[in-house]
């Protein structure tokens, strides 16, 4: 019997690491879909940065109650891993509680203290499902949330509250068990939580106990082979991007925007055709800005797979909140959305065969960009480091120099810029009449 | 009424060298509005005998406005001219009025070969009043005034720059209140990304009235900006409420200049 469950979580085990294995590869492929971009400078920062954004969650602390809920959903998650080591090792060696005997009487009062974080986890996520479903907390509530957007979170909150209440449910009738001295149960002193729910279950027989007892430990722990391989289709995935995304954030001033050295060289050839390279040695016209996902770089790809939509950036920003159409959370949906139909395309024919869409115009339009006034609320607000600024600015780039979809005022503007050397029309003669005016 | 202002060609012929370049910005030269601030600042530096020069009819767009638009060509020319400029007269420092000029020449220019000293004139004013140089006066004009002030985004979350605008105001014994929306939080005033010289797309309201209304709630009487488009924005912000009675926008160069001691 024992030698069949061994088998059973081996084959389970290697399946879900296998087709995990096979997501992790296709969303690096993603994400290198993107143009390269060199962000190797100033180590010690970005490990910095990732210990106090992702691993300290430094900005989550902005809006108190999320945050603390969020910490203990987040601790309850990483510290309740721990327990999972065992588990596995349980599984694969046919053991019950092999950590028990090591650890002595420490280990009754470390599974107490996951079973803290699991109760902490089962009302953080409670509290989180009222405040979307219930409440509407507006930036849970959007209208760009509907559909899979919004059942993805329900499914996350609803798996972390089942999974909970599995473990739960296992350590009581585990603890009524070993109270029996039924064999193979490791005596252990009392858990800190579930010793209060034993009477539920001490009215049972021993063999209905260790069969909810098993049926526990085997939902349990394929409830969490499932949910890592949910976590690649799902807004989830930002439990584990959200550490390089926060090592790759950036750390120039947020103001600057990236310099583009292919123009830079343009107007220095024209300025001074002297230093221009021979015609034939001119490089293969690359794109202006971005007019589609392989056009932006392998960080804003980045981004987009370690968003959890939680529209902090959307709460902030003063077009949204003034119900302009511009939403920087959808910004970062569209972008991983139309991320994951070009890989799509990809693994059907082989190659890219270009589907006449784009992620400017098909997923994002022109009124969305526009209505950007590029004051990086979204930028700050961001607990794991996304730039949706940055995507913005880039598609901003093509519309103008590569359709010249410009607003007629800006095409004013510019050509006053030119002329006058200033947005407006006036006599560049006129620029120091201040003096005496 | 004039002010005594001198270029950066009149020093090079006198082959004199300012303290600081004083970048005007195209706001601060041809916005009436923004032209009292710009003259509010000269006079400041006047007063307090900072060696100080101007571009005059040599300085042009820095190109922030075409670069935030989309127009990387166009802010790629006007920056090549303004750099070949700068160099020339071989510039060190330059102190500005406006947080877009101040974020672009600051960060922006030094990857085209411009690579200056660059200081917001809020900053430049703080500095001032800590070595003493601009000496306020005792009780002067917002001595116990309620005064809010509105964080612009290029100085603000652009370059982290809080404290020097909040401490000179400090200097002249307001009455600081916040706005719920403050520092890293705070709200832009809608005119950032070029948005300045384009109708808004259709929304619900407007950005200036929602940020305007925002310092209104603080009943404050004066709103203190340091930006030339901040301070048009809200201005239009508060007399769509009809506030502009009681609430005035004022730029922190000029709520210096009326408080300078004799």
């Amino acid at each position: 019997m024992h030698l069949i469950q061994q088998i059973l979580f081996l084959i389970c085990a290697g399946v879900a690491i296998y087709i995990f294995s096979k997501s992790v590869v296709r969303i690096r492929r993603n994400i290198n879909l993107g143009r390269d971009e060199d962000i190797s400078d100033n180590k010690p920062q970005r490990w910095r940065n990732m210990v106090l954004l992702a691993l300290g969650q430094k900005k989550m602390f902005k809006k108190p109650i999320p945050a603390f809920l969020h910490l203990a959903v987040y601790a309850g998650f990483i510290i309740i891993n721990i327990e999972i080591l065992e588990i596995f090792l349980d599984g694969i060696l046919g053991k019950h509680r092999l950590f028990a005997p090591m650890l002595g009487m420490l280990y009754p009062f470390l599974i107490g203290f996951f079973e803290v974080l699991a109760v902490l986890v089962l009302v953080a996520c409670l509290v989180f499902l009222i405040r979307r479903n219930v409440l509407h907390v507006r930036r849970l509530w959007m209208g760009e949330l509907n559909g899979w957007p919004k059942t993805d979170a329900n499914l996350i909150l609803i798996t972390e509250v089942i999974l909970m209440t599995l473990f739960l449910t296992m350590n009581s009738c585990d603890l009524v068990l070993q109270s029996r001295n039924v064999e193979h149960y490791t005596v252990t002193n009392a858990f800190w939580i579930t010793s209060h729910f034993t009477p539920i279950f001490s009215g049972l027989s021993s063999g209905t106990l260790v069969a909810i007892e098993r049926s526990c430990w085997w939902l349990h722990i394929l409830g969490v082979f499932a949910f890592l391989n949910y976590l690649p289709y799902s807004k989830h995935l930002h439990i584990l991007l959200a550490f390089p995304n926060a090592y790759y954030g950036r750390l120039i001033p947020q103001g600057e925007m990236k310099n583009m050295p292919e123009i830079q060289n343009e107007v220095l050839y024209m300025m001074e055709p002297d230093k221009a390279p021979a015609a034939d040695a001119a490089q293969e016209h690359k794109r202006f800005g971005a007019k589609d996902v392989q056009d932006l770089s392998w960080k804003n790809l980045l981004d987009a797979y370690s968003c959890t939509e939680c529209g902090r950036c959307t709460a902030s920003c003063p077009a949204n909140m003034t119900g302009k159409l511009l939403s920087p959370r959808k910004i970062m949906m569209d972008t991983r959305d139309r991320m994951e139909a070009v890989g799509k395309n990809i693994d059907k024919n082989g190659t890219w065969q270009d589907d006449s869409k784009s992620l400017v115009h098909d997923y994002i339009s022109v009124e969305e960009l526009r209505a950007c006034t590029s004051c990086q609320a979204c930028v700050e607000a961001c607990p794991v480091s996304i730039n949706p600024l940055d995507i913005i600015m880039q598609l901003r780039r093509y519309l103008i120099m590569e359709e010249s979809n410009a607003p007629q005022e800006w095409n004013l503007m510019s050509s006053n810029i030119e002329n006058n050397m200033a947005p407006w029309k006036f006599s560049p003669d006129d620029r120091d009449a201040w003096v005496n005016a | 009424m004039s002010v005594a202002v001198r270029s950066m060609a009149e020093y090079a012929a006198s082959g004199e060298t300012p303290e600081v370049l004083f970048w005007v910005g195209c706001a601060g030269s041809f916005d009436q509005r923004a032209q009292r601030i710009t003259r509010a600042f000269a006079q400041i530096l006047n007063k307090v005998g900072v060696k100080f020069a101007i571009l005059g009819k040599e300085e042009a767009c820095t190109g922030d406005p075409a670069r935030r638009s989309g127009n990387e060509f166009l802010f790629q020319m006007m920056a090549y001219n303004n750099i070949h400029t700068l160099n020339g007269y071989g510039v060190k420092k330059i102190v500005t009025a406006c947080p877009h000029c101040f974020n672009i020449l600051k960060n922006e220019y030094p990857a085209l070969g411009g690579n200056y000293e660059v200081i917001h004139h809020t900053t430049f004013l703080q500095q001032l009043i800590n070595e003493g140089r601009v000496r306020l006066k005792d009780g002067g004009a917002f001595k116990g005034k309620k005064i809010t002030y509105h964080d612009s985004c290029y100085l603000g979350r652009g370059n982290n720059i809080y404290d020097a605008p909040r401490e000179v105001l400090e200097a002249m014994d307001v009455e600081l209140v916040e706005m719920k929306r403050c520092r890293t939080n705070g709200m832009c005033c809608g005119a950032g990304g070029a948005q300045m010289f384009k109708e808004e797309e259709k929304g619900t309201t407007r950005v200036n009235f929602e940020r305007a209304e925002q310092a209104l709630e603080t009943g404050a009487n004066i709103i203190a900006a340091n930006c030339p488009f901040c301070t048009t924005m809200l201005t239009d912000g508060v007399k769509n409420k009809e506030q502009e009675d009681n609430v005035k926008v004022m730029d922190i160069a000029e709520m210096v200049a009326q408080s300078l001691a004799e």
